[in-house]
């Protein structure tokens, strides 16, 4: 589900609240690996609402006790894309879930121009809708 | 957040109960389990107890409000020959740093050389960091660390792995306690060519040989595990089987101890067949009579080259 207040993107957990501190992210980070999940970091910067497959940052991490290497491994990944969207998921692989069960936004660029709404006039008078976004007009890595 | 001067900050108390503190944490039994169930080791069991008064020490300070800039480091050197306890103290070192809250989860990983290091190039870093992040919160123990430098060749990945643990033994001291461990030569090597990590790590501790008595000792605290028990006769040759053995090449304290207890049972299995072919008693089936013993290769080299 993605909706938008503003400009500012909204997909996954707490994106309606204000840009989660370190602190807040080790404690959901705390909580996933409680569960048993397998942590992913990934990236983008073509934040569309239908684009969920990411970029990963290095490999998913298994069997984690601490959430401080996983803080590590995020900051890593904020100081190579600065200006990229970067998430955190918690993969759950206990039979019947087989599927990420977490997903937060733990990074995203300084300013977010947001989406424009097209028209696509089609036969009779039928007009499709979609939506572009701003900063994907530009080259991959040049967005924001 | 301003930074107050002591005197003006919320009152505190004026004194604390170190005692009190040190029994809270439950520490001390595992100091007293230690000191029970692991035989000599006096040096290593003094330093234990110096880190865990020294953590407790750092506790009560920040309870009274005097906290320094940085926790105190506590990476260390676990050196002795083979067989001296070093993995066993490492493993208990996690739960008393656990139990004193150095550390927060409390487990330990161990790992060696293959573990670290990658075999091509843009392979070792993310290795190296894969072990480090499972061992955030608990202990890192480097088994025969000196492997990981090869001064032999100049382009091994080894030296990459070094830098990335250095790095974060001095970055990230409050989630995780790097304990390596070797042979004492090898790793004076070792610290020698790597001057920055014997500096980072500030508990160089020396496992020393165990005397014949004390391996004496661990046998018998072993048998008592398996729950077997010795005849007289087999006390005294094994007594003379560890005299025998610790001039001889490969000797690895109790390591070899625990070998030749298990060739004991084998051989003690062997003559029960042979003695009983009904009806055995449950005292035959514990007790490890002198024969099990004495039958080791190492005597009858003794009485057949005895002139060699």
């Amino acid at each position: 589900m993605t909706t938008q207040k503003g400009t500012r993107i909204t997909q996954g957990q707490f994106s309606f609240l204000p840009d989660l501190t370190d602190a807040q992210i080790t404690a959901q980070i705390a909580y996933a690996l409680k569960r048993g999940y397998a942590i992913n970091i990934e990236y983008t910067d073509d934040p569309h609402p239908r684009n969920t497959y990411w970029e990963m940052f290095g490999m998913p991490m298994f069997d984690l006790k601490d959430p401080a290497g996983i803080l590590m491994e995020i900051n890593n990944c904020r100081k190579t894309f600065p200006k990229h969207y970067v998430r955190v998921t918690g993969f759950d692989s206990s039979r019947g879930w087989e599927t990420p069960r977490m997903s937060f936004i733990v990074n995203r660029p300084p300013s977010e121009p947001g989406f424009a709404l097209m028209r696509q006039e089609g036969p009779g008078r039928n007009v499709q809708y979609t939506l572009s976004s701003y900063a994907a007009r530009r080259p991959e890595g040049e967005r924001y | 957040m301003a930074s107050l001067p002591l005197d003006e900050a919320a009152p505190q108390p004026d004194s604390l109960d170190l005692g009190a503190l040190l029994r809270d944490s439950h520490a001390l039994e595992v100091i007293e389990a230690l000191d029970r169930e692991l035989v000599g080791l006096a040096p290593v069991k003094t330093r234990i107890q110096e880190i865990a008064a020294l953590l407790v020490v750092d506790r009560a300070r920040a309870q009274l409000g005097i906290t320094g800039d940085q926790p105190p480091s506590l990476h260390m050197s676990f050196t002795g020959n083979p067989g001296t306890g070093k993995t066993t103290v490492a493993l208990r070192m996690a739960e008393i740093l656990h139990r004193l809250g150095y550390v927060r989860k409390g487990h330990l990983v161990s790992v060696t050389r293959d573990d670290l290091v990658g075999q091509y190039i843009g392979h070792t870093a993310p290795k190296t960091r894969e072990v480090i992040k499972k061992a955030m919160g608990g202990v890192l123990f480097i088994d025969e660390a000196y492997y990981l430098y090869r001064p032999e060749n100049e382009r091994d990945y080894g030296q990459e792995s070094i830098e990335i643990l250095l790095q974060v033994m001095e970055n990230n001291r409050d989630d995780l306690v790097v304990i390596l461990a070797g042979y004492k030569d090898r790793m004076d090597t070792f610290f020698r060519s790597n001057p920055g990590m014997s500096s980072r790590i500030a508990h160089h501790i020396d496992f020393p040989d165990y005397t014949p008595e004390e391996l004496f000792a661990i046998a018998e605290i072993m048998l008592e595990r398996m729950h077997y028990r010795l005849s007289e006769a087999a006390r005294a040759a094994l007594r003379e089987y560890i005299g025998l053995r610790r001039g001889r090449a490969h000797f690895a304290n109790a390591r070899s101890i625990r070998n030749a207890l298990d060739r004991a049972r084998l051989r003690q299995a062997k003559r029960l067949f042979g003695e009983h072919t009904s009806g055995v008693s449950r005292g035959a089936l514990m007790t490890i009579e002198a024969e099990d013993i004495r039958a080791s290769r190492l005597f009858r080299e003794e009485t057949a080259g005895g002139g060699a």
